[in-house]
Formats: structure tokens, C-alpha cells, sequence
């Protein structure tokens, strides 16, 4: 029976993988749902705040927030790059990476500098390979349940780097949660704000300010700005689950029809070495 | 009676809903206390309490390290942040993401250009895409 022992291991390592491929797509589901109970849980806050900005911005007109404006020369493009922290997501960061590169090499191109943050390992690993690209900030390991807090530093940089003049447009790069079998990777204007936020008003009434209206601004736009960055995140985070989870899907069936290929070769092998050792017996006895 | 309605949302999870007779925060110029029909205001909060009188007499409170208030007749919003914040808090955050980054760029191996890696990415698909299409062959 030669052969028949090497198919068998074979068999149970592939069996082995198996299960775990199966473990990970059933995490993948089950953490797909969390990520979405997340998400939702986050969308009152950025709605109440555009209602609030689209309020506030009609209201002190006269004093234009930096943020606001569009700088008229395109020198420096920030970028806020969302990945995994974990791979065996598929294509996931892949696919980000290459809109993304496309990207920056049609800023680079028009002859602007290219400045990143990074979240996330894979997005970090990435951008630090890259010649030619600034990377200023970063920040790993988020868990299941991302915190607003830990995103301020690398939300900050990129809006001081606007507000002082040294970035001329910062970009929010994720991927898009659209369902459990597709996600798109998605490129946001952070700065300058869009002019849709500020022409929301309809209501002809004024808030009372305390205190002035610029500084009360200045403070909702930089809130809404990470409210954004942290929406990416969530929306990141509920892709990689589903992408890893029609991965490990797709992994797992592959392992099954593999194993069942190789229960067919293993039942071939056994079959012709028993047909042999009869064909033997008989060619023995007859031979006696 | 008449009665306001108070969204108390944070970032990351909506926090308090419903109807109430009486709103007390902390306002950056001072305590604000908000019943039903007060003007339109909006204000930054202080690290405090936000206490909550609803229909029933009942008071709910609820601490936040700020946020923002906004005031309309019908609807009173807490817009709280989750984390701590201050200037110096905020600043120490970006430096330490900053850090972060140089690290990651200090112990980097092999840099290579933006061109070359879309090359790769793009070789990457290509034998990807290849080898899906050998296996449907395969199979049929």
C-alpha cells in the first residue's frame, strides 16, 4: 500500500485547517454584527453635529473658519489611511492600497507632496515601506471596539497641518461597509470641509453663543472632523470582518473538496492494493 | 405640563432619550439649567454633570468630560465626548502618534517607490485573477 499512509496524513493536516478556517469565519460572524451594532450606535452623534455645523455656519457668516476654506494652491495632500490590524481579510487592504495609489500618484504627478497617517498595522506596514511619502502619525491596535480617544492624535496632526497652512487638503481613506459581500474602498475630502455642510440652514432664528460663535465653530468642526475619521474607522472595522469571513468561507470549501479529492485518490490506492494482493494470492496458488 | 426633548449622544454610543421637564449642565460660562422653550443656544461644556428631570419627577444623571450643548425650543442636545480633553491632552496624543510613526519608519528594512508598488499590487491581482480562472477551468 504505497502511498496510502503519506495521503492520509495529508488528509488530516488539510483537516486540521479546516477547523480552524471554520473557527474564524464563525468569529468573523459573529463579530460582523457587533461591528454594525457600532456603527449604528455612532450615527445620531454625526448627524445632531451636521445639523449643528449647518446651523452654526450660516449663523457667523462673516468670520470664515479655516477649515472652511479651500487653499488655492494644492501643494502638500494628507492623507488618513484606515486598515486592519490582522490579515487573512482577503483583498481588503489590497484593494484600499491600490485606490489609493492611484491616488497619490495623480497628486504626485501635478507635483504635490504626499503627507500620511497611518491607522492600523497593515496600513502602517505599508506606508512605511514607501519612498517619497511623508508618514507623520500612526496609531495600531484599535480592538473590537475602536475608541474615539485613541484617534485625536493622528485626527489633530493632519488638522493642525491645515489650519497652519503646511497641508492644502486632507483625504479619508477606508472601506466602505455596503454588505456582508462587498465593501468598497472609499476616498473622503476631509479638508476642506465641502460647502454642502454650510448651506443646510433653512431656519431664519440664531443661536445665543457662549462663547463667540468662532470658538464654539472651531470646536464642532474639529469634534465632526473626528466623528468622521472615527466613522471610517467603525465602517473598516465591520469590511475586515466581512471580508475575512467570506475568505475564511471560501477557504474552507476549499479545504472540504480538497479533502474530498483526496478520499477518492486514498479509496484508488487502497482498492488497487488489494486487487493486487488477491491477483497475487491467486497467481500463487495456481502456480502451487 | 410641558415638557422638552433631551438626546444625550456621545460618539460612540447614544447615552440618554427622552422626554424631560428640566436640563442641568455645566456650561463653559456656568451652570445652565434648561426647561422647556428656552432659547436657541449652543455652548462647550465642562467636565461635569449632566442631570436630567424627567415626566415622572425622576432625576437621571450622567457624568461627561465635555461636549457640546446645543439648545433648541423643542430639543435639547448633549453632544458628549468619551475621552478626556484639554489642549495638552489633545497634544500629547499627536505626539505620541508622531512617535508612533518615526518608530515604525526607524526600523524600516526595505523602502521602495510608490510606482514599484502599484506595480506589485497590480502583479499581485494579475496572478490572483489567474489563478481563479485556472480553477473554474479546472472544475469544468
Amino acid at each position: 500500500m504505497a502511498g496510502a499512509r503519506e495521503i492520509r496524513t495529508k488528509i488530516k493536516s488539510v483537516q486540521n485547517t479546516l477547523k480552524v478556517t471554520r473557527a474564524l469565519e464563525m468569529v468573523s460572524a459573529s463579530k460582523i454584527r457587533k461591528a454594525q451594532d457600532l456603527m449604528r450606535a455612532s450615527r445620531p452623534y454625526a448627524h445632531t453635529m451636521r445639523q449643528v455645523i449647518g446651523h452654526i455656519a450660516r449663523a457667523s457668516i462673516h468670520y470664515k473658519h479655516p477649515f472652511l476654506v479651500a487653499h488655492e494652491q494644492v501643494k502638500r495632500v494628507g492623507y488618513v489611511v484606515v486598515g486592519t490590524d490582522r490579515g487573512l481579510c482577503g483583498g481588503l487592504n489590497a484593494n484600499l492600497q491600490r485606490t489609493l495609489l492611484a491616488d497619490i500618484a495623480r497628486w504626485q504627478q501635478q507635483g504635490a507632496e504626499v503627507v500620511v497617517v497611518a491607522i492600523g498595522q497593515k496600513a502602517l506596514h505599508f506606508f512605511r515601506r514607501l519612498k517619497g511619502i511623508e508618514l507623520v502619525g500612526s496609531v495600531t491596535h484599535l480592538g473590537e471596539r475602536p475608541e474615539i480617544g485613541k484617534l485625536i492624535g493622528v485626527v489633530k496632526i493632519m488638522l493642525d497641518g491645515y489650519a497652519d497652512g503646511r497641508i492644502d487638503r486632507v483625504h479619508l481613506a477606508f472601506n466602505d461597509f455596503i454588505n456582508t459581500m462587498s465593501q468598497k474602498p472609499t476616498l473622503d475630502t476631509l479638508l476642506p470641509l465641502p460647502p454642502a455642510i454650510d448651506m443646510q440652514a433653512t431656519y431664519d432664528w440664531d443661536y445665543l453663543y457662549e462663547p463667540e460663535a468662532s470658538q464654539v465653530l472651531n470646536h464642532v468642526l474639529t469634534r465632526y472632523i473626528e466623528a468622521l475619521v472615527y466613522q471610517g474607522v467603525l465602517e473598516n472595522l465591520a469590511s475586515e470582518h466581512a471580508a475575512r469571513m467570506v475568505a475564511m468561507k471560501s477557504a474552507s470549501d476549499n479545504a472540504t473538496e480538497f479533502i474530498d479529492e483526496l478520499t477518492l485518490v486514498y479509496n484508488k490506492a487502497r482498492q488497487a492494493a488489494i486487487t493486487q494482493e488477491i491477483s497475487e494470492i491467486v497467481s500463487g496458488a495456481a502456480a502451487v | 405640563m410641558s415638557t422638552i426633548r433631551c438626546d444625550i449622544v456621545s460618539a460612540e454610543a447614544e447615552i440618554y432619550h427622552g422626554e424631560a421637564t428640566l436640563v442641568v449642565a455645566s456650561g463653559e460660562m456656568g451652570e445652565l439649567g434648561i426647561a422647556p422653550r428656552h432659547a436657541p443656544l449652543i455652548t462647550r461644556l465642562k467636565p461635569g454633570q449632566v442631570r436630567v428631570i424627567d415626566t415622572s419627577g425622576e432625576e437621571h444623571s450622567f457624568y461627561v468630560s465635555g461636549g457640546i450643548l446645543e439648545v433648541q425650543p423643542q430639543v435639547v442636545t448633549v453632544l458628549a465626548d468619551t475621552a478626556m480633553r484639554a489642549r495638552d491632552i489633545d497634544q500629547a496624543a499627536a505626539l505620541k502618534a508622531k512617535q508612533a510613526a518615526e518608530q515604525a519608519l526607524a526600523n524600516r528594512s526595505d523602502a521602495i517607490g510608490v510606482a514599484e508598488a502599484q506595480s506589485r499590487l497590480a502583479e499581485a491581482t494579475a496572478q490572483l485573477q489567474a489563478l481563479e480562472r485556472l480553477r473554474k477551468q479546472l472544475k469544468h
